[in-house]
């Protein structure tokens, strides 16, 4: 019957499709958009973070790296907090990914300080030796500012004449640091979850000499590229001489310096292998 | 015959002839950014990176090489279901020019970085709307065909071709809906989690509109057409389509499973994914049905095993799919390689298989030759399943190493790997990956050498023309 009547057949199958559309892709609008959810730490983009999120959709960053840590162990452990609606609020479009070729870039922001990033844009494989991320050299570029007084407006964001003066003279990986530093940490999730770090502080391999190649292997992978290989420092400050307790090397590689880019690695190591890489500092000091 | 009828062939040949080009630099860009992320140093920036390759790797996959074949085998087929004359000639010949435009400039604005960055659409507006433009008058052109068809009743395959007319259009204008900065600038008109529901709506129903519903219905034409048996239950033809058009719709959020969407749009996706078991596999069953006292042919007649392999690769793809859309296997799969392993199931071995049998039915029929070599059929056809395989099975291999590292933890709940001792564990495998690339990309030229070989022929051959 339907099969003789093309324009019946047109309009029904119009609204079969529409069914489940209406369900699944219009009615979850009044569900995210709900008051409650928004949380009043998160903040629209400035002028350089708006116009550095540009330089990441325009590279495709969003092909390698996601943008939102799933309520699952291992994406809280490698990545922080799970994502909530309302830090999405001011991301058109939104840059969620569907592929983890790199890391998660969710709560990137506040992890490493600007100048691990600035050397590690220009040569990933500088920083971390056997990444596949491409060189992105070319970002130190000056910023072409020509329409980011229009993008403010036109995504309704705050800005001032001297916010956008402000922007001359920076180049485009300025303006991707700038982003790059603040995904995720609107919200202050690393302070909290640093708070429920410590415990036992007493090293149990003191003096127990045969952990040390483990914790120099670790420290190799994890510590060197801002530290350097003979602990003398480089992003990060030199190791060489620090005259510091045990418990205190632990505390900070536990739970990081969040104000001095120094990351927590507590989730990611462990406190077995944290103790391994205290213990190797340790034996490396010169006096 | 098809002369005397008046069929407008012309455009059919125009446009299998563009979307065979747009097929070879698909597959040709897959294999380069294959290497890309197994070499990294082959990174060009800015215009040759992995990051601004991807798209264009994607875009002429789906719509040059997809949609290309599509609108050829649509404008073909419906001509023939309804024994009438394309509604307007000029104008699919229009669209056959506008919609190379559309490709190629698509192709050099993704080079230079224009993107709006949502998959399979991430042309900036301009090229939006001229798609917009292309895809109403395609429409216009196929309906109003239909529409003053001579043939009463509508075959299978049309309603398929309609389905995609229609879902195609109102998928692109809702996911497309932007706010321009510039020519070459604009952002999403929603925001966050809504935005990432949109865009995943789209996502998966691309996939349902314009990469299954076509295949299907070149599937429910051709494969009769080259076995000469009917298919098996056309009232399993109607409950799957319209089951099928129904509950993909429902699918989307299964892309975006423990993300802050809410639970309940994340619980219906997963229940219809899992539901579009039974329509899916319908068709399968139509076509494994029809074949009965007929599997001979998958041995004498060249084109059956494109069909068959085809549609089965169909219906695997229609049982990972669903599983894949399961919380607890995607909280262990996604973002993995896994998935493009699937995605390549598809699109290698369901859609290509179908697009490249079709063409070998036509290319004789409408330029009035003969096939130039079926050995090298029978070559292209191994090769192109061969380098599928290998590219897919490295793939899963690869995800389910890496998710398993990824989620191992230490007996004080710590993580037991970084996340790059993962990512090094998976060079070899993107170098079988390139490899199987490389086979797939091989057999495609063979593919075009036989075809053009087969249009610059000079036997005609007598038994060809009755069809």
């Amino acid at each position: 019957m339907l099969e003789k009547k093309p324009v019946i057949f047109l309009l029904l199958a119009t609204v079969v499709i529409l069914i489940g559309t209406a369900v699944t892709m219009i009615a979850p609008f009044k569900w995210i958009n709900d008051p409650k959810l928004k949380i009043a730490e998160v903040k629209p983009y400035t002028a350089l973070q708006l116009e550095g999120r540009d330089i990441y959709i325009r590279e495709g960053c969003n092909n390698c790296h996601t943008q939102t840590v799933r309520p699952l162990l291992a994406d809280v452990e490698r990545y922080g907090e799970y994502s909530k609606v309302g830090e999405f609020i001011y991301d058109q479009p939104h840059l969620w990914g569907s592929r983890r070729t790199g890391p998660d870039l969710a709560r990137i922001g506040g992890k490493y300080p600007d100048a691990w990033h600035l050397k590690h844009m220009v040569d990933p494989q500088s920083m971390v030796p056997r990444s596949n991320m491409p060189k992105y050299a070319f970002l130190q570029r000056p910023l072409d500012t020509s329409l980011t007084e229009k993008k403010m407006k036109a995504l309704k964001f705050p800005s001032t004449p001297a916010e956008l003066a402000a922007l001359t003279g920076k180049s485009e990986l300025d303006a991707m640091v700038a982003y790059l530093q603040k995904l995720g940490s609107d919200i202050p999730w690393r302070k909290s979850a640093q708070a429920a770090v410590l415990g036992d502080l007493k090293n149990p391999f003191l003096d127990n000499k045969t952990v040390l190649p483990e914790g120099k292997a670790i420290y190799e992978k994890e510590c060197a590229q801002c530290h350097g290989a003979d602990l003398k420092g480089g992003v990060g400050p030199s190791l060489a001489d620090m005259d510091k307790p045990d418990s205190y090397i632990f505390k900070t590689l536990f739970g990081g310096i969040p104000a001095g880019g120094m990351p927590a690695f507590g989730d990611s190591l462990g406190k077995d292998r944290i103790w391994k890489v205290a213990s190797f500092l340790k034996s490396r000091q010169a006096h | 015959m098809n002369q005397k009828e008046g069929y407008a062939d012309e455009v059919v040949k125009g446009f299998i002839t563009w979307s065979l080009v747009w097929g070879v630099v698909a597959v040709l860009l897959g294999v380069v950014i294959s290497l890309q992320l197994a070499y990294p140093q082959l990174n060009l920036p800015p215009y040759l990176s992995y990051g601004r390759l991807r798209p264009i790797h994607t875009n002429a996959g789906i719509f040059g090489w997809g949609v290309g074949s599509f609108m050829a085998f649509f404008i073909y087929v419906t001509q023939r279901l309804t024994k009438t004359k394309l509604w307007s000639p000029g104008l699919a010949k229009f669209q056959l020019w506008l919609f190379n435009v559309i490709i190629a400039s698509a192709a050099v604005t993704l080079m230079l970085g224009m993107t709006r960055s949502k998959e399979y659409a991430e042309l900036e507006w301009p090229i939006a709307l001229l798609i917009v433009v292309l895809w109403v008058i395609f429409s216009i052109n196929i309906i109003m065909t239909i529409i003053k068809r001579k043939e009463e009743q509508m075959y299978i395959s049309l309603w398929y071709i309609m389905a995609a007319l229609i879902g195609v259009a109102v998928l692109y204008l809702v996911n497309n809906a932007g706010i321009p900065v510039s020519l070459t600038k604009s952002y999403s008109a929603y925001a966050g989690a809504n935005d990432a529901n949109v865009q995943w709506w789209y996502g998966h129903n691309a996939v349902a509109m314009v990469l299954t519903a076509p295949p299907l219905a070149l599937f429910y034409y051709f494969l009769p057409k080259s076995t000469g048996v009917p298919i098996y239950s056309h009232r399993m033809g109607v409950i799957a389509f319209w089951s099928l058009i129904f509950m993909y719709l429902w699918t989307g959020a299964h892309h975006l499973l423990w993300t802050p969407v809410p639970d309940w749009v994340q619980t219906l996706a997963m229940a219809f994914s899992v539901m579009l078991i039974a329509p899916s596999w319908a068709s399968v069953f139509n076509g494994y049905f029809s074949m009965n006292g007929q599997w001979h042919q998958m041995r004498e007649n060249y084109l059956v095993k494109f069909f068959i392999f085809g549609i089965t690769f169909y219906g695997l793809q229609t049982i990972q799919g669903p599983s894949q859309a399961v919380r607890t296997f995607s909280a262990f799969i996604h973002y993995t390689d896994w998935v493009p392993g699937h995605v390549h199931m598809g699109t290698l071995g369901w859609v290509s298989l179908i697009i490249f049998a079709s063409i070998y039915y036509v290319v004789p029929r409408i330029y009035g030759k003969e096939i130039y070599s079926i050995p090298l059929v029978n070559l292209h056809f191994w090769l192109a399943v061969t380098g599928q395989l290998i590219f897919s099975i490295t793939m899963w291999i690869a995800g389910v190493q890496q998710a398993t590292m990824l989620n191992a933890t230490n007996s004080d709940g710590s993580l037991h790997y970084s996340f790059m001792e993962t990512l090094v564990e998976m060079y070899p495998y993107w170098y079988g990956r390139a490899f199987g690339g490389i086979i797939y990309f091989v057999s495609m030229l063979i593919f075009v050498y036989n075809i053009v070989k087969t249009v610059n022929g000079n036997s005609t051959n007598a038994a060809i023309k009755k069809a």
